[in-house]
């Protein structure tokens, strides 16, 4: 078999609010990546910008899918979401931008640094929106050497 | 320097016994925002905050941080600290502020 060719997904449903349950997909993300072997440093970004883009699911729509579209040459985190949409996307890419509630805001999210987190780590972001439907959002991390 | 050296040496109570204290620490960071800890915390740094829910264990795991001091007498929830039972994130406690534990592991680390 080829295995430059091969290419393993990862989906899980993720709850609007369940911020108990949180972060359990972009977990078991990570760990997969982890034992597939990928170099620490695609690990480590691969799993924050699955877990920023988790989290928007969580704090900001109703439900959504998160999942990783995993091959030799590239990680693609895929989250899909119902929910509110992003009216101004390029708004909601500043830093310290958030329209995050008081209450997530204490627990310490919505401090406006998710999506310029996923665009750090990854080599390439598209945000789709549509208000009142949901948003999608791709990020790409190139694997290096391949 | 050893986490169980700064443990010892900053009087901090350990939450979940069962976790490698034998890990070795680089650093430290202070933070009560999460995605800030993600993007800035170094790896293998000890991370001081306010924070106890269970999303903080998530975040230290992939932060890569050594371990998690709860600072100002603040205890964790109970989710929190089966999720660092499981994940082998060593959560530690401390009566003081941020400001004076972190002050004392710099002073460790950097005297």
């Amino acid at each position: 078999m080829d295995r430059a060719k091969e290419e393993l997904v990862l989906n899980f449903q993720v709850q609007g609010r369940d911020f108990q349950g949180a972060g359990v997909a972009a977990s078991q993300i990570r760990r997969v990546l982890k034992q597939v072997g990928f170099d620490p440093q695609v690990v480590r970004r691969a799993g924050i910008a699955a877990y920023e883009a988790e989290m928007n699911i969580v704090i900001h729509a109703y439900r959504g899918t998160l999942s990783a579209r995993i091959t030799a040459q590239e990680i693609e985190i895929v989250a899909e979401d119902e929910g509110p949409g992003i009216a101004d996307i390029e708004l909601a890419m500043q830093e310290g931008y958030s329209t995050a509630p008081p209450e997530v805001r204490e627990m310490g999210f919505g401090a406006g640094m998710g999506l310029p987190n996923i665009k750090r780590c990854a080599d390439g972001l598209e945000i789709a929106s549509e208000v009142g439907r949901g948003t999608t959002l791709r990020a790409r991390i190139v694997i290096k050497g391949t | 320097m050893k986490l169980i050296e700064i443990i010892r040496e900053l009087g901090l109570q350990v939450a979940n016994p069962d976790v490698d204290l034998d890990r070795e620490v680089c650093w430290g960071y202070c933070s009560d925002l999460l995605s800030d800890v993600m993007a800035h915390a170094p790896k293998d740094s000890l991370w001081f905050t306010i924070q106890v829910h269970e999303n903080v264990i998530a975040v230290a795991l992939l932060a890569e941080v050594a371990g998690v001091v709860i600072t100002g007498g603040r205890r964790p929830e109970a989710a929190t600290l089966n999720r660092a039972a499981a994940e082998r994130i060593p959560v530690l406690l401390t009566g003081e502020t941020t400001f004076v534990s972190a002050g004392r592991l710099y002073r460790l680390l950097t005297g």
